[in-house]
């Protein structure tokens, strides 16, 4: 299980070369075993998540910078596109100017990021971690990709924007309103009714926030062990005959061509998905029963 | 150890085609009825055609969380 692949010696078999892949680059030096750890840090989410995100801005950034009224360029044309599509979104759901501010930049930077996060599934499944073997010289280092198709990135990712409803909660209605509100809702204002509606709160907010995060991760998760498995098919060849390996070759590129294909579709589907219902969770958080 | 493994396998088959049944009934049921209320009201289309996707998504959501979890199944059993 520990022994990982690119060794010359022996070729790893199909689960090793999976599982070698399925182990994040974090702070213990070797895959996580436990379901929940919280001394373990994923390094490469962490690091690939921050540089996508200032990839992101810096674009955004640069384009903004350079917009004209005159004659607008390609970039600068897809980029209003993209946020008048977000805007119309916004104004359709969070009913408050004032937050508004907030908040439609807020929607517009979540799908940027999580658009450039999912897009790293269509980097070659082996090109990165084979570069960072390369690199280190330990042809056992693990290292995955994709910041969303690891739970932790996802969860943090709708975590926080619980934390924003929270906060909007509070800052529509007042501590003493949230608390009337979290005791009230959804079943009505009666003393034998405060427990009820105050477990249903909570049910709600918890359902509410995994199910942001695990639809994305698992998505993403998927994605990514398909492409592995469409990359075993290709691997595959070396042990069969010249004919059924040559086959199965061929097999791997026209399957991978066409999951990468549908694969985008998914990839900015996912990314409008979180996006939108970011915006609809901040929405709740501003209306009042 | 091996019956333990069928087990498994078996119960990753059932996880994902009992969700891919759901999920593709779910689909078409929506994608019948888009394409029933853009026959009906062809400017409602654009409008219609954005929330149709997101439903999509939403739909697929736990047919796709479900074959990950089944996958996962298999490379930590029988596939290791």
């Amino acid at each position: 299980m520990s022994t990982g692949h690119e060794a010359a010696t022996n070729a790893p078999n199909a689960g090793e070369y999976v599982l070698h892949h399925l182990g994040n680059l974090n702070s213990s030096g070797h895959p996580q075993t436990t379901m929940v750890d919280f001394s373990i840090i994923n390094y490469d989410t962490v690091f690939f998540s921050v540089v996508l995100g200032a990839l992101g801005l810096f674009f955004l950034w640069r384009v903004a910078r350079r917009a004209t009224s005159g004659v607008p360029g390609r970039a600068q044309a897809a980029l209003e596109i993209l946020i008048e599509m977000v805007g119309n979104q916004a104004k359709a759901i969070v009913h408050n100017e004032q937050s508004r501010k907030f908040v439609a930049p807020l929607a517009l930077t979540v799908f940027v990021w999580v658009f450039l996060m999912n897009s790293m599934d269509f980097l070659p499944v082996d090109l990165l971690p084979f570069l960072w073997q390369t690199i280190t010289g330990n042809p056992h280092a693990y290292l995955r990709v994709v910041p969303t198709a690891d739970l932790n990135g996802t969860l943090g990712l709708s975590v926080g924007v619980l934390l924003l409803c929270f906060f909007y909660n509070i800052k529509i209605k007042g501590l003493g309103g949230w608390i009337h509100e979290l005791f009230t809702a959804p079943f009505g204002n009666h003393p034998l009714l405060y427990l009820p509606n105050f477990v249903m709160q909570i049910i709600e907010f918890t359902a509410k926030t995994v199910s942001h995060g695990m639809r994305l991760f698992g998505n993403m998760y998927a994605g990514e062990l398909l492409f592995l498995l469409i990359a075993l098919m290709g691997m595959a060849f070396p042990s069969m005959s010249p004919l059924g390996g040559s086959l199965l070759w061929i097999g791997h590129l026209i399957t991978g061509t066409l999951w990468a294909l549908f694969h985008i579709f998914i990839v900015v589907l996912q990314a409008f998905i979180f996006m939108m219902l970011t915006l609809v969770y901040l929405g709740q958080a501003h209306e009042s029963h | 150890m091996e019956q333990v493994f069928g087990n498994v396998a078996l119960a990753c088959g059932l996880i994902i085609a009992l969700g891919a049944i759901g999920a593709c009934i779910g689909i078409s049921l929506m994608g019948g009825k888009y394409l029933e209320a853009s026959a009906r009201q062809p400017e409602l289309m654009n409008e219609l055609q954005v929330k149709m996707f997101i439903l999509a998504g939403l739909i697929d959501a736990a047919f796709i969380i479900g074959t990950g979890i089944a996958v996962w199944f298999a490379i930590s059993t029988f596939l290791k």
